[in-house]
Formats: structure tokens, sequence, C-alpha cells
């Protein structure tokens, strides 16, 4: 960190501070034709993207240590095993509690810890073995914007010095050029330019995010994992941030990867969604599939716990699935299934065996054992043939199955079928177009 | 009930349980007064909700902490009127208020872990306010008392985790404790301030069903205020929408969700997605940045940031405020706008863009 002031962004001549806003007070609001030709429809799936970062098996375990003699104790499992990949351009929405794991993910992208075990490979090279010295070019294209943009700030440092300071380290700009690049990103996030030399404190919330989000473009990154960007913020300024981000999207073929716990944001700022619970990814699917046709009973409850104001106003209210206690803890997770603990639907199985994150749909990963949609889940487990749960063993037709759907990072050309248990393969659907759910497809085998 | 009849005196029948009439709070600064809230009036009914809306800065908290006299009289200058079952609260000596706070209206704060106290146990927080307002009480029955709301909030345990310090409990259990705290002396009014604002959706719908359920055994009035219109729109059954420190609209919930018809809240109901809605919907901002109460703009306190400022003739907007008036849809649905024609652009202009799904309902309904 350097605590000295850039130079030139000192001592600069500038005019009378003008109002820390960013529109002009003294300008007529834009007519609401403007305003929303400035705005974004929910982000759309580009199917054929390649991925720019594929996570595989990605698990950190924080170690436990004992109070007086430092053993470990213990250990926590933050992350345990988690796989996807985030296409290139595209967004990918990492929802779920606090707690389950999710900022932890973020920070292991960034490397801000080195995780235990997987890897997160970016651009040919695993971001998860090379050294430090290896990392500080890839930190130019993975970068971060952080929750609280009251702390993730240096309350000593101006703007501009906040903003320079990745120019400065990365050495993207000559020294001269510094300033101007500065003032461009200002503009580039929706500040004025003139207030560089001004401090955090004369910002408002919304303000000091786009600060953060313009530190973070510096560099222009490849990937960006914002870690809930706009859940510090107030309502209308959250609908500002958010359609920063699909901007600078649109226009700079940034990926991001969109830690947040709120659904509604998610579901328009990604087209792909995945939900954690407890250090795992329990469902993992394009939007149409998570938020319509969900087929794990974490992720109905998280759904049908959201307000919903449009479905209040117009009188209907939907019947909301109660979760009982809290998420336990990750030092001591439960046996088999993380949910079963709280889940309505579980049965013993769930406590024996670990429900392996199959892929059910063309684009839709479920880890359930009675995997099915709301009020549809199975009798019996969905599983079974996989894990070879009827007593007889693993046959070489489970083992088949399970090589044939393995859990790897993306989206396989075959998959599994509920209804008729058996895998099902189909040439991937190009353009927008909703899937259709596994279920209701004709076994093709 | 028998604590509240005994503690106001007046007959609760009449009128309703809250009423706050023209209710002006200013604080002078050291920059100058800052205009907090100005003649903000609502009623409250015994059983009923009210959802206070609005961003940080609008004046929701302020307004109901003076209902409970939680602000200085040094610092404070308070005008106008609040009546707590018939008791006026404004300018009352400290001893009525005492009775009032805690006995008759409780509040339920945002940040459970600072308000809840760090180094006393919860059931001692509890049992200290059952002994304040039921002086005859022993720390016996007040220690039952204490764990008998612990488990009527859903603490499980009960017995065992009234000894715990508030940092064992979780966030959402801390704001269960709160709440039975809030509780334990039967308020007949209870005002929540951002009750579950900074907890996980399944906590927060476990609250919100929470507090309905003991509403409707206790049969009380509540006061939540709140800036997501998701939670208005599950528990309240009045809104008011405050802007500045004025109410801005107010009325039904149900009403002013369908029919809004001031753009400040039309910004509002933009501004938040959806998880069931069309993918083709939009999220619009309002633009710009709530006014400074210092120096409020004059005219009327949105236009700065009004989209749609340019529908009205003249000047009107930018140098006359407006009054919280009926609008076209009867007189149950207050407004401070001067749109002329106020539905009509919200159907035809914001709903498409916001909700495209609901446009063609409302289409279909109007031609059917």
């Amino acid at each position: 960190m350097s605590a000295q002031e850039p130079e030139d962004l000192e001592g600069t001549e500038f005019g009378p501070p003008a109002p820390a806003t960013v529109v002009d007070p003294a300008a007529p609001p834009p007519e609401f034709e403007e305003l929303v030709a400035s705005t974004h429809t929910a982000a759309q799936l580009d199917p054929t993207a390649p991925p720019v970062l594929s996570v595989r098996d990605l698990k950190m375990h924080f170690p436990l240590k004992s109070p007086l003699v430092r053993r470990t104790v213990g250990l926590v499992l933050a992350v345990d095993g988690i796989s996807f990949e985030v296409p290139a351009g595209g967004s990918l929405g990492l929802v779920g509690e606090s707690g389950c794991g999710k900022s932890t993910t973020g920070q292991l992208i960034t490397r801000l810890y080195k995780p235990t075990h997987g890897s997160m490979m970016f651009e040919g090279q695993d971001l998860a073995t090379v050294s430090r010295k290896q990392m500080k070019p890839l930190r130019r294209d993975v970068q971060m914007i952080f929750q609280d943009p009251y702390s993730s700030l240096n309350p000593r440092h101006t703007v501009g010095a906040i903003v320079a300071t990745p120019l400065r380290t990365h050495k993207v700009v000559p020294n001269n050029q510094v300033l101007s690049r500065v003032q461009e990103l200002l503009e580039v996030v929706g500040l004025n330019p003139e207030h560089y030399n001004r401090y955090p404190n004369e910002f408002s919330g919304g303000q000091r995010q786009r600060i953060g989000i313009a530190r973070a473009l510096a560099l222009q990154p490849k990937l960006l994992v914002a870690d809930e960007p706009v859940s510090a913020l107030d309502v209308s300024i959250q609908a500002q941030v958010v359609n920063l981000l699909q901007d600078l999207q649109k226009e700079f073929g940034i990926a991001y990867l969109f830690i947040a716990h709120d659904l509604a944001i998610v579901r328009h700022v990604c087209p792909e969604v995945a939900v954690m619970y407890l250090g795992k990814i329990v469902e993992i699917a394009d939007r149409e599939s998570l938020y319509e046709h969900a087929h794990h009973p974490y992720t109905q409850a998280l759904l049908s716990a959201v307000p919903d104001v449009k479905q209040a106003a117009i009188g209907g209210r939907r019947e909301r699935i109660r979760l009982t206690g809290d998420v336990p803890s990750p030092i001591n997770p439960p046996s088999g299934c993380r949910f079963r603990t709280r889940c309505p639907i579980a049965q013993e199985i769930c406590a024996r065996h670990e429900p392996p994150l199959v892929q059910i749909g063309p684009r839709h990963k479920v880890a359930c054992h009675f995997a099915g949609e709301l009020g549809h889940h199975p009798a019996q487990p969905v599983t079974s043939r996989l894990l070879a749960e009827d007593g007889a063993g693993r046959s070489d037709e489970a083992a088949r199955l399970v090589a044939e759907v393995a859990t790897d990072v993306g989206y396989a050309d075959s998959w599994f079928d509920l209804g008729s248990q058996t895998v099902v393969s189909g040439a991937r659907k190009v353009g927008g177009e909703s899937p259709v759910p596994g279920g209701n497809l004709p076994p093709e085998t | 009930m028998t604590t509240l009849m005994s503690a106001s005196g007046a007959a609760a029948g009449d009128g309703p349980l809250l009423a706050v009439d023209n209710l002006t709070v200013r604080f002078p600064t050291a920059d100058g007064l800052v205009h907090a809230v100005t003649e903000l009036s609502y009623t409250v009914e015994l059983g009923k909700t009210l959802g206070i809306v609005g961003e940080s800065g609008s004046g929701k908290s302020v307004s109901s902490m003076a209902v409970l006299g939680l602000h200085d009289s040094r610092t404070a200058r308070i005008a106008g009127s609040i009546r707590i079952a018939g008791e006026e609260v404004v300018g009352a000596d400290q001893g009525t208020l005492r009775r009032i706070r805690g006995n008759v209206a409780a509040m339920i704060f945002q940040d459970a872990l600072a308000a809840l106290h760090p180094f006393k146990r919860i059931g001692k927080q509890l049992s200290e306010a059952y002994l304040v307002h039921h002086p005859q009480a022993t720390k016996r029955e007040a220690r039952r008392r204490a764990i008998q709301m612990l488990d009527r909030v859903g603490i499980p345990q009960p017995e065992r985790r009234v000894d715990d310090f508030s940092h064992q409990f979780s966030g959402g259990m801390r704001q269960r404790a709160m709440i039975a705290m809030g509780l334990i002396n039967d308020p007949s009014l209870l005002i929540a301030d951002e009750p579950t604002t900074a907890l996980d959706v399944t906590v927060q719908a476990q609250i919100l069903d929470l507090l309905q359920d003991l509403q409707r055994e206790f049969n009380s009035g509540v006061v939540l205020i709140t800036h997501d219109l998701g939670v208005v729109a599950e528990v309240a059954d009045d809104v008011l929408v405050m802007y500045g420190g004025r109410g801005v609209e107010y009325g039904p919930c149900r009403e002013i969700l369908t029919h809004p018809e001031m753009p400040y809240t039309w910004g509002l109901l933009s501004s938040v997605p959806d998880v069931h809605a069309d993918p083709n919907a939009r999220l619009i901002p309002i633009t710009g940045n709530p006014p400074s109460l210092l120096d409020p703009p004059a005219g009327c306190l949105f236009h700065p940031r009004c989209a749609h400022v340019h529908k009205v003739s003249g000047d009107l907007c930018r140098t006359v405020l407006p009054e919280l008036v009926p609008g076209p849809r009867g007189s149950g649905h207050l407004k401070r706008c001067h749109l002329p024609d106020p539905e009509s652009i919200y159907e035809s202009e914001v709903l498409p863009e916001i909700a495209p799904d609901l446009a063609e309902v409302a289409d279909v309904g109007r031609e059917g």
C-alpha cells in the first residue's frame, strides 16, 4: 500500500468543488423514456460462450486451532468440493444463506486464500497452484468488488489515489497519463471526473460502490468477482449499480461471478445460478430451470421465502416452505446430505449417502436423492440406480451410469433423466430457448 | 389488554390505537436545522399493520422514535401530536413516557446485537423489562415469564437458553429474543424498525411469520418500518411511503402496490426485481440521491429526481409543494403529486417496462 499520495494528483488546479452528486442537481432529471432506454432487461444466456474460469472440486478447509497449545483440533469445511464454470463475457450467480461458503469461494478465486484442494483453470493456468509471483500478472485479469463500500476504501486516500493504485502497481499506463485514465474511469462509472481529489467520506454509499467498481475496472479484467455488490445499498441505488454492472459487461465483455443472497437481483443479472449450502453446490442451472423448475428442496425453500411484491399486490400469496432452525456448523456437518437436518422431505437414505450432483437436464444439475419439482418429489430415491441402493451391490450398469453422468465441470450433452431413470442425450440447444425439464423428456436410450 | 386500560386510563375503544397528527421533528445542528420529519400524519388501528417505506434518511425511523418519546427534548424540536390509545406523547413528562414505553408500546430494533446487552444474560434482560412494569412480581415469576416468552417466539430449549449471553445466539435467534423482550408486557402497539434487514431470506420469512402470528394472538397494532416493498407487501394492511421527511403516498397496501400514483413509489417498485418476473422486465433506478434535509428543495421534494416532471405543465413541481390529498381512486388513497392522470401514465408507461406480464393482464382486464 503506498501511503503517500501520487504527486501528479496533488496540487493540481481545479475549480471550486462541485457537489458530489452523479447528476448535476441543476440539470432536469431525464425523461422517463430516456431513463428506460438506459436500463437493461435480464441478462441473456450465451450457451456457446467458452468458459473463462473452470473450477473443479474446489475445497477450502480452515484449520481450527485450540486456544492454548495452537494445535489443530478440527477443520472448518467452508468450501467442500464445488465445481462450476463462468462463461466468458457472461455471469454466474452464487447464492445461499450466510455461512454457506459463497464469499470464501470468491476469495479463493481472487487468491486471497490458497485453496486446500482443487483446481481453478483461468486462461490455461491453474489459479489454485500458481505462486504469489506468478499470480501477480493474473490479478490484472481477475478483480473483485466488495460488499461494504465503507470498509473497502481507504479513508485516508483520495479517490484518485485509490483508483490509480492498480494502474501504478501494474504499470498499465505511463505515470504522466495516470490522472487522465483515472478521470476516464470515474466517468465510465458515472462519477464526476473532477472529484478525483476528494476523499471517500465525501461520497454516498452508492457513489462509493462506484469508486470500488472503477478501481476494479482499472486493469480491464476479464473476470470480476462481485461479492454482494449491492446488498449494502438503498433500493433505488441498488438498481443504479446493477444497471451500471450490466452496462460494463456489455461494453467491455467482463465475466462476473456474482455472489449475493438476494435471489431476485441474481436472477436479473445472471442467466446461470448456483445455489450453495454448507460448502456444497446443491443445484446449478440456467435461470428458467432454477427459478421455475427448481428440483432441490433447499432451492425451493429459498425461493418461497423471498417476499414477492407483485404476487402479493395482485392478491395471491404463495405458500411458504418454513425451514426450521439454522444452518448447521461447517465444523461438523451432518452426514450424508448436508441439508437433511432441515429438509422437509428427508428420509433415511439421506443420512447414509451424500447425493451426487447429477445432471438432470440440458443445463441443470441437482444434488438430491428425491429431486423433483415442488410437490412432485418422488417417493423412491432417484439416485438409487446410481448408488446401487437396491442391495445388489453396484452393478456394471450403475457404474456405467455414474461414469456417464459424472459430475464434470460444465454440462454434458447427455444427462440422467429422472422420469425414466436412464441416460438420455440431446443436442445442446442454441439460443435463449428454455430447456425442457428433464422429467418430461421421452427416454432415448 | 388490562395493562393498557390501567396505564392509559382513557377508553382505548374509541379512536385509533396510534394517531400521529402533523408531526414535525427538527434537529438544530452546527450546519443548520435538519428537517427530519415534516407534517406527518397517520393512524394505526388495533390488530392492523402499517408499513412505512422509504430510503435511508426519509425520516421513517425518526418519526417512529418520536412515538416512543425517544428523542432528547434538548436537541430535538418536536411539534404536532402523537396519541397512543388516547394519551398524548409529545411534551409528556418522563414518568408518563416510562409508563408507556415497553408497556403500552414497544420497539424492536434492526441490529439485535447492538440492542441487546452483551454482558447480561438474555433471561436477565427479559425479566428486567417485565419487572419494571410489574413491580409486585418476584424475580422467580419474571424468570418464568421470560422462559415462557422465549418459548413463544420459538427459541429451542428456552429453560437452558435463558441463561445464555446474546453472543451465543445466532442472528435469527437474537431477533427472536428481542421480539420476546418487546412483547413481554403485552404491548398493544409494536414498532418494528427494519426487523429483518440484516437477516437471510429464510430467517426473514420465519421472523415475519412469527410477527404475524403474534399480532393475531395479541391483537396488537404494528408499525413496520422497512425499505423492502416485498416485506410490506406480505404483512402490511396499510402503507405509508415517505420521502424527505414527508409522507408522499398513503393508503391500503394492495391499493398502493397495484395502483401507485406517485412517481417515487413507481421508482421504488421498479428498482426491485422480482423472483418470478418476466425476464423482459427492466430494473429502472431512481436517478440521483435523496435530498439534503438541511435545505430541502423547493416545490415537490422529489422533483430533482422525478422522471415525470416534464408531464406537469409549467413550473408547478419546482415551485409548489403538492398537498397530500386523495387521488382519483377515492378518499382512502392519498398522494402528494401534481401529475394530472397518474394512473394512465403508470399503466401505459411504467408497468409495461417493469412487469410486462402484469401489464397484459391489466389490458385484458380493462377490455373485458
